[in-house]
């Protein structure tokens, strides 16, 4: 096991502490009676988390594939259960992602949240660490225990704080999201029984059979299609983020939709190679479908959250699509594009729940022509549906430029159908922009008439959007570092790949060979 | 005779003596369920100093083990749990109470004793001490609005005696096959006997459909939804929990006797595990009535604890064990809400639930960590026992009832969601605060920590229940 892990980037369990200090946190809640101090707690917690996760950053060595920051404690040895955590520069950007994201989650729900804060901030935190255990673990029991453990909080957040569907749209998720995931408990177990290990390093390369293969794959590509969400299993994430409150719309977007990704990425590429690879033409139809479907989809919406949201199938789609293209340049493009996505659509979500705590309306029609009291937040909605429609020089221009480049260099019909996927997402962003900055400028008034508190953003909200445009355009004009991070991860992660496959070839020629002798020793 | 061997047997005596004699006088106050929960934590502790204890009673009719006294211990601790979850037991008349908590007293002593039990006959009798005294403590109950209580009563012996006697047919073919009655005997022919002979093979189902009964498995499920329904609160979480844990214990004795590698046997299980999960589950889905969603769950819980049997080694029937402890747990919660809510012993719909999270954010996160947990959702015990059924099961190969398994904590998952939606989506702001003591709070509040800890933590259950389970190979 060890010859997986580095154990000593820093001295102290990092790991550990990043999960464990959001849960603390969520327990101390209930030693604070003042509502406002609750808000500062939840928000101090969750900086401190994002503090935590700094080193990670700093003293990561990308010079290696292995897992680092790594720590094993004995957990459950009956059954050979070890509590393992460890990232690579596959997880180590979603980590990071997460804790610098949930500070933003508090701040945007510091006034749209009026009841019951306790009980929201401690879903938060609980979320919190339940989205970084699951891109830290190195272990499958230990990842499905927190994949599954968000959906408590997640439920509750869109149950207990949603809009008027929220039942609807609560149950739709749990139960989309639990029962894809079922099938991903069976394949831990069988890949369990197969190897008599649960450690995720340790079941990669092992050149399993190919109906083996198959069913594993099968069974977590279902939980992660419906995560990222895949065409056609993505009709749950529209009725969640509309019904979210804009904390659960900024979580669902900007993390627990990389899962499905990650999981991709994690699981059925290194371990069930032979399977991605008779799946692929499926998959790249479906990621397409997706890319398609969904930038459709969104053209055609009134409500501004459903348009965000279809819009994000669309961009998974890209993902998808940069993950099952299967070289360099695209798993890199899919990898940037979940960062990108989780910055800018969590950005556009709390756009979105600025101007709902003014107009209390997310209709296109009814926030138009907010230019002109809006100066400032017109200028941040501006920045982001340019990064969301991958403007050059913002940071999805790049996540999805790598994208194409693979699409194109594993077949140019592939990359020819994602284009207009690409145009379509210019159609709608523009479109949403230009109504709700411009039209109707001539004489509409808001609402019932008056011009009912249209006012511009305070620090809070300023510094909450200023912040993600730092790395909208950081991300945007200096990709390097992410892209270093992540190298040499993804490079290992393709040779596992391409290991996977020839040598099941080889084995399947020497097959071929020791028949055909056999079928000659007869006749002869 | 050694006293430490039958010290938890014995404690429990005293206690129904207690009980008996605090019943005749004018003066009832001394028998009160103070002194009930007093007694059952003596009697936890007369077990676990016994725990250790090892020989047999009455010519090796009675055997005290690691196993039995394992379940002495578990069993024990479930009674002490309900006895302080029904404290006051307010659906039960006062001047009945030390009748009533007698009758609970003289059906615990039957369920441990039947884990002790190492002899048919013995076992029948164990069997038949716990049911006789809950056919008289179903029907009290104090509600004046139903008469179900009376149904359930009678349902209840009508079907317990039916049970009875398909045992006892099965028992007579397995007695006249091997010739004999004792389990320590029984092993060294009862798996040649079920090879060789259909007539073994159908005594031996027939004996184990009336162990069934006690665990609500398919197809002696058919009395629990009303049997839960009618009785009163109090009862209700007694037959949820103690009974299954006594049933528990004896299949997985008499799995291990019939030698196990039987494939027969293992087929109908896995075919009785099967239908039992699918049909409580998709029974439970259209139910109102609370009880009757939690009978209809227990059924398809019975099929999930049967699961863990299939494997019929002892990973499988560990894990089994697992199971029971963190459904005693899970159903001790759900109950805690049940009965606190109902403020008069009442039934509850899913309607009176509405805006339980308002009214009372405890209770509502209570009901919702147990029906999390009962639908298996991480990091709940819950999870933890229903994927440790499934890694024996699938050790050995049995990928369907997995598969099926799994397939059936989905749609199980949308009737617990219903009780959890019912708290926190229905329902409007200004329905009134509910209260709830600090006592029960406590209780609560250890309730579901043990759902949690026993969740992430499973260690210390797992490796006591091997060690027990190494005492029925003999």
């Amino acid at each position: 096991m060890e010859q997986f892990l580095i154990f000593d980037n820093v001295s102290y369990p990092v790991l550990s502490m990043l999960v464990f200090t959001p849960i603390l946190g969520a327990i101390g809640l209930f030693f604070i009676n003042s509502q406002y101090m609750m808000k500062i707690w939840g928000l101090f917690i969750t900086l401190l988390t994002a503090v935590i996760s700094i080193p990670l950053y700093t003293n990561f060595d990308s010079t290696t594939a292995k897992y680092q920051f790594a720590e094993v404690y004995r957990w459950f040895p009956t059954i050979n259960l070890n509590y393992s955590v460890g990232i690579d520069g596959i997880s180590i950007l979603l980590v990071i992602l997460t804790t610098f994201v949930m500070p933003l989650c508090i701040l945007c729900s510091w006034n749209y949240i009026d009841k019951r804060i306790r009980e929201f901030l401690f879903a938060i935190l609980i979320m919190e660490s339940a989205m970084i255990g699951v891109f830290i673990s190195l272990n499958t029991v230990l990842f499905y225990i927190f994949w599954e453990a968000m959906l408590i909080p997640m439920y509750l957040l869109i149950a207990v704080w949603g809009g008027p569907r929220k039942d609807y749209a609560s149950i739709k998720f749990f139960l989309y999201t639990l029962i894809a995931s079922v099938f991903l408990l069976v394949a831990i177990i069988a890949l369990y029984i197969n190897t008599g290990t649960f450690f995720i390093p340790e079941l990669m390369g092992r050149n399993f059979s190919f109906s083996f293969q198959i069913w594993v794959f099968l069974a977590c590509a279902l939980a992660f299609a419906v995560k990222i969400p895949m065409f056609p299993l993505h009709t749950w994430l529209p009725a969640a983020h509309v019904e979210a409150p804009t904390a659960g719309s900024v979580i669902l977007a900007s993390v627990l939709l990389k899962m499905g990704g990650y999981g991709f990425i994690r699981f059925c590429l290194p371990i069930t190679p032979l399977a991605t690879e008779a799946c692929v033409p499926y998959l790249i139809a479906l990621s397409l479908a997706s890319i398609i479907f969904g930038g459709y989809l969104a053209l055609g919406q009134n409500d501004i959250k459903k348009l965000i949201a279809y819009s994000s199938v669309g961009h998974m789609g890209f993902v998808t699509l940069g993950i099952f293209v299967l070289n360099s340049a695209g798993i890199k493009g899919a990898m940037l594009q979940m960062i990108n996505h989780g910055i800018t659509t969590g950005a556009l979500f709390i756009c979105i729940g600025i101007i709902y705590e003014r107009t209390h309306s997310r209709d296109i029609k009814v926030n138009s022509a907010l230019g002109m009291f809006m100066p400032v937040y017109v200028t941040f909605l501006g920045i982001f549906s340019l990064s969301s429609l991958a403007f050059p020089g913002t940071n999805s221009f790049v996540g999805e430029f790598l994208v194409l480049l693979g699409a194109f260099s594993k077949s140019k019909l592939v990359g020819a159908i994602a284009i207009p996927g690409a145009v379509l997402a210019a159609a709608y962003m523009l479109r949403l922009l230009q109504k709700m900055v411009w039209a109707d400028s001539d004489g509409h008034k808001h609402g019932d008439g008056s011009e009912r508190g249209l006012f511009d953003l305070d620090l809070r909200e300023k510094l909450t959007l200023a912040f993600l445009t730092v790395f909208v355009f950081w991300i945007g004009l200096n990709p390097e570092p992410l892209l270093n991070i992540m190298d040499e991860s993804i490079n290992h992660l393709l040779i596992q790949y391409n290991d996977g496959i020839s040598q099941a070839v080889e084995s399947s020629e020497g097959l071929h060979h020791a028949l055909r002798a056999f079928k000659g020793f007869i006749a002869g | 005779m050694n006293l430490l061997l039958f010290l938890p047997e014995l404690v429990l005596i005293l206690m129904i003596l207690f009980f008996f004699f605090g019943s005749l006088g004018s003066k009832k106050k001394l028998a009160s369920d103070k002194s009930a929960v007093a007694f059952s934590l003596l009697a936890i502790f007369a077990a676990l100093i016994s725990l250790n204890a090892r020989g047999e009673l009455f010519s090796g009719f009675y055997r005290i083990d690691l196993y039995s006294q394992t379940f002495k211990v578990l069993i024990l601790s479930a009674f002490f749990l309900v006895l302080v979850l029904t404290k006051g037991i307010k659906s039960i008349k006062n001047e009945i109470a030390p009748e009533y908590l007698m009758f609970l007293a003289i059906s615990t002593f039957g369920l441990i004793c039947l884990t002790s039990a190492a002899e048919l006959v013995t076992i029948i009798l164990c069997l038949e001490i716990s049911s006789f005294s809950l056919y008289i403590a179903i029907p009290f109950r104090s509600d004046r609005t139903t008469k179900k209580h009376y149904e359930a009563g009678l349902k209840y012996i009508l079907f317990g005696a039916v049970s009875t006697a398909v045992t006892l047919f099965g028992m007579s073919y397995i007695f006249g096959l091997c010739h004999t009655t004792i389990l320590k005997e029984l092993f060294a022919v009862l798996p040649s006997v079920l090879s060789e002979s259909p007539a073994g093979l159908i005594g031996f189902v027939l004996m184990l459909t009336g162990f069934f009964f006690k665990l609500a498995l398919f197809p002696m499920h058919f009395w629990t939804p009303d049997i839960y329904e009618g009785s009163a609160n109090e009862t209700a979480a007694y037959i949820a929990t103690l009974p299954k844990i006594a049933g528990l214990a004896l299949i997985i004795r008499f799995v291990a006797v019939s030698g196990a590698q039987s494939g027969d046997i293992i087929l109908i299980l896995t075919v009785l595990a099967a239908l039992s999960m699918t049909l409580g589950n998709l029974s439970a889905l259209v139910q109102e009535d609370i009880k009757r969603l939690v009978a209809y769950s227990t059924i398809a819980h019975a099929g999930y604890i049967m699961v863990g049997i299939l494997n019929a080694g002892s990973d499988g029937f560990s894990s089994s064990i697992y199971y029971i402890v963190g459904y005693v747990l899970m159903s001790i919660a759900l109950f805690f809400v049940i009965y606190n809510l109902s403020e008069n012993g009442e039934n509850l719909t899913l309607d009176s639930l509405k805006g339980l999270s308002k009214r009372s954010p405890f209770l509502a996160f209570t009901l919702a960590l147990a029906a999390f947990g009962m639908a298996g959702i991480p990091p709940t015990v819950g999870f933890t026992t229903k994927f440790l059924v499934f890694t024996s099961a699938l050790s050995k190969g049995y990928y369907a009832i997995v598969i099926i398994g799994v397939i059936n904590a989905g749609i199980s998952a949308f009737y617990y969601l219903k009780l959890v939606r019912a708290a926190y989506t229905m329902g409007d702001d200004t329905e009134e605060q509910f209260a709830i003591g600090f006592k029960k709070a406590a209780f609560a509040v250890l309730i579901n920590i043990g759902i949690l800890v026993t969740g992430v933590y499973p260690e210390p259950i797992i490796s006591r229940a091997v060690e027990a389970v190494k005492y029925i190979f003999i």
